[in-house]
């Protein structure tokens, strides 16, 4: 530190002034709101007056166990909420991806006719309230709504979509006749769910959810592909072509390496949008059916709103923060960049490409 | 090093001045803290401050006749108040609770009401009610926590037999063969389902289902709210006897049919009976004015009649500056002809005995609800048991399945968990 030369004083009193604003109103409805909400998940504040107050009193983390032990229905709940919303994530976030990224080639396409408009007709579900679209989305799935009429035409009686708590995985197996989970996994409990519920798999009418977001979303994270893949060099994909390379080489061998860093995004902001669900639930199914669409911050809501358990949904919502930060780090080291193995580095080997003699190349790679 | 000491000076005094500011904004912060008991009948605050009102209403109806009725007692007084219809209650409330600030008079739940007693809310102004020996018992009990009456009823509603009256005088029944016992009520429902409608639709919720479990004798606490008797045999056999409905194919949950309760079903002519409380007159005339129906009281089962009551109260908030005009707008809007006016206005059934007969003579196709009273059981209020309740309703959907024994053995659990907190 002594090393190094400071900037005059005044120079740095001067940037403190221009941020302060910033500092301030961040200070003010982010950080100390979080701070409080942090002491309320350990206190038994009781949603009167001030949590700061004298009457409240530090409950160490009993708030916690709570919610992770003792077998109490708030477990129970709790353990429900998040098998409900992992199917969720599970499931949402890979095909919106997905879903957003063919978008995004496919509208990118020069020979595409109207591209404008394809845009413009995928991203028209993001800009819409979440609120519309959920309403819109109880009318189409309900049981004698479009979706189970055009349905009917192909000979599938549809389903009972948002009154049906059974959970997709379990209707799969049901089709090969197994009708209850094996002792080992109905007999074990994590979270006050036993394992074959765990293994449930998002329900019928979490199904329905899951279509929705990926309807939604997939044509926001179109638009950050979409520019993404504007801002690729044409000559990497000439030089591919010129190599010899299909288009579906230069799709996944050019092309999505070089999308990394969008991919790293869509993917994060997918995980964060999805453990966080709350809007739909509440103007859609308010958790049921058999609380098979509770999300932990649905339940966050209601067990503070609802139960005056202030503390506990205080805690729900840290627990949540807890598991979105882990799992955005893991996916981060899971993206990260890496030098290319040994293994995938022989694919590229020019003495392979031209059919050399193996073994030098082996030698000379090494 | 000491530079990094200033700047954590810094942040540090940046914290507790935003802290600060933040206590200033919330004014009430500091008389927040007094969670007292609230038994004894202390004197109660008083001042020129207006009133507000926040009310959970149904829709315009009740709105306007609560504004209405607020209006008139507000140019009699003299003292201001306002009525807000509010779109989330239990937000808006734990919102006005928590800055210190809460609306001074406003709709309690009877599963809401332990919660807010528990935590210093409530006024409980109960005992010093004028009309108290007014209120129906079965009521007030609903009201009381620990010993203590919070709130006024405000009026209430009990679970009846609807019967669509086309699709009886079809299955060749008469006046006389409305279903008095649990067997008849099997018989009829067996003969009036067809291929076109089942015999009953019910709402697969404890709200439903519970009064079933009261005809058998069964509740989901012993008398005094102290003990959780969840898996009584009572509570089994009726249970069992729903479950038997639904396997035998003469009874469906609503959920069953496709619709969002049972009042929906019977609306669209998809069930003959259901059992509703008597808001479902309000919603048949609204949505589906061609059916023409007829209400009688629930069956008796092995342990006589039984039925659920659901009532909410008026809640008057501890923080109120001005509780003495507030306990007088009560007195007021439950008054016997106040709550008359409310009945005509948007169809409830007045909370006192005085406006019982003048009620029964202005809605005789009704009074089966009234009558009900006698016998009508209140749903759990114990801090904690709207979670359970919730969580036994869960359940429900797959009842026609289910173990039922086991059903109520993980329930019994649960709520003698709730009961010893």
């Amino acid at each position: 530190m002594a090393g190094r030369k400071r900037p005059p004083r005044r120079q740095g009193a001067a940037g403190w002034l221009f941020v302060s604003p910033t500092i301030v109103v961040l200070g003010l409805f982010l950080l100390v709101p979080v701070l409080m909400a942090l002491w309320v998940s350990f206190s038994d504040w009781s949603g009167v007056g001030s949590p700061l107050s004298s009457g409240v009193k530090f409950v160490g983390t009993k708030n916690y166990q709570q919610l992770l032990s003792g077998g109490s229905l708030a477990e129970t709940n709790f353990g429900t909420s998040l098998r409900n919303n992992a199917w969720y994530v599970v499931f949402v976030v890979p095909i919106q991806t997905a879903v957003a990224l063919l978008l995004a080639v496919l509208v990118n396409r020069q020979v595409l006719r109207g591209r404008g408009f394809f845009r413009t007709a995928f991203y028209f579900p993001s800009v819409t309230s979440s609120v519309a679209i959920t309403v819109l989305w109880l009318f189409l799935f309900s049981t004698t709504g479009a979706v189970n009429k055009a349905l009917s035409f192909i000979g599938v009686h549809g389903p009972n979509w948002f009154n049906d708590p059974d959970g997709i995985v379990h209707l799969a197996l049901r089709l090969f006749g197994v009708d209850r989970g094996p002792a080992a996994l109905t007999g074990h409990t994590a979270l006050g769910v036993s394992w074959w519920d765990w293994f449930a798999g998002p329900s019928v009418a979490m199904s329905a959810f899951i279509m929705m977001a990926v309807f939604t979303t997939s044509g926001t994270f179109m638009l950050l592909f979409i520019a993404a893949l504007q801002n690729l060099s044409s000559e990497v994909q000439e030089a591919a072509m010129m190599d010899g390379a299909n288009g579906w080489q230069r799709f996944w061998r050019i092309t999505l390496p070089q999308l990394r860093p969008t991919l790293f995004t869509v993917l994060t902001l997918g995980l964060i949008g999805t453990w966080q669900v709350f809007d739909q639930i509440y103007t859609g199914t308010r958790g049921a059916p058999d609380n098979t669409t509770v999300t932990p911050s649905y339940l966050s809501y209601t067990t503070a709103f609802g139960s005056q358990q202030w503390g506990q949904g205080a805690a729900i919502a840290f627990i949540l923060f807890v598991i979105i930060v882990v799992l955005t780090l893991v996916q981060r080291s899971v993206l990260r960049e890496r030098a290319v193995s040994k293994r995938r580095m022989r694919l590229y080997d020019p003495a392979r490409l031209t059919g050399a003699a193996a073994t030098t190349a082996k030698e000379t790679s090494r | 090093m000491q530079r990094r000491t200033h700047r954590l000076l810094a942040a540090g005094a940046l914290t507790a001045v935003a802290a600060l500011g933040l206590t200033a904004c919330g004014s009430g912060f500091s008389s927040g803290d007094g969670a007292g008991s609230g038994s004894s009948a202390a004197a109660l605050t008083s001042s020129d401050d207006p009133l507000s009102i926040l009310i959970g209403s149904s829709g315009s109806h009740e709105t306007k006749a609560v504004s209405s009725a607020v209006a008139d007692w507000s140019k009699s007084s003299g003292t201001k108040a306002t009525v807000t219809a509010a779109s989330d209650l239990t937000q808006q409330l734990s919102q006005g609770f928590a800055s210190g600030k809460p609306a001074d008079v406003f709709y309690v739940s009877t599963d809401q009401l332990a919660g807010y007693a528990k935590n210093g809310s409530l006024l409980a102004y109960g005992d010093q009610l004028k009309n108290k020996s007014d209120f129906f018992p079965t009521l007030v009990k609903s009201f009381t926590v620990d010993g203590t009456f919070y709130c006024a009823p405000k009026d209430f509603s009990t679970l009846g037999l609807i019967i669509n009256e086309k699709m009886w005088k079809e299955a060749g029944f008469t006046d006389s063969d409305v279903p008095t016992t649990w067997d008849q009520l099997k018989t009829v429902a067996a003969k009036l389902t067809t291929s076109d409608h089942v015999g009953l639709a019910l709402s697969p919720q404890y709200a439903r289902v519970g009064a079933f479990m009261a005809e058998a004798g069964g509740s989901f606490t012993n008398a005094d709210g102290t003990k959780a008797t969840v898996d009584s045999n009572a509570n089994l056999q009726g249970l069992e006897y729903v479950q038997g409905l639904l396997k035998s194919g003469d009874a469906k949950f609503s959920s069953d049919l496709g619709t969002g309760w049972g009042g929906e079903s019977f609306g669209k002519g998809q069930a003959a009976m259901t059992v509703e409380g008597n808001w479902i007159t309000g919603a048949l005339s609204a949505d589906y004015p061609d059916i023409s129906y007829k209400v009688a009281e629930m069956p008796a089962g092995p342990s006589g009649q039984g039925t659920l009551q659901f009532t909410n109260c008026w809640g008057i908030a501890k923080d109120s500056p001005n509780q003495k005009a507030a306990l007088d707008l009560v007195e007021k809007l439950t008054s016997t002809d106040q709550q008359l006016t409310f009945a005509k206005d948007f169809g409830v059934m007045p909370s006192v005995k005085s406006a019982a007969d003048t009620w029964k003579t202005d809605n005789p196709d009704l009074a089966p609800f009234l009558d009900s009273a006698s016998f009508a059981e209140g749903v759990p209020n114990q801090a904690g048991s709207a979670d359970v309740v919730a969580a036994f309703d869960s359940k429900m959907s797959g009842l026609k399945t289910a173990d039922a024994k086991a059903l109520l053995a993980t329930t019994q659990k649960q709520f003698a968990a709730v009961l010893s907190q």
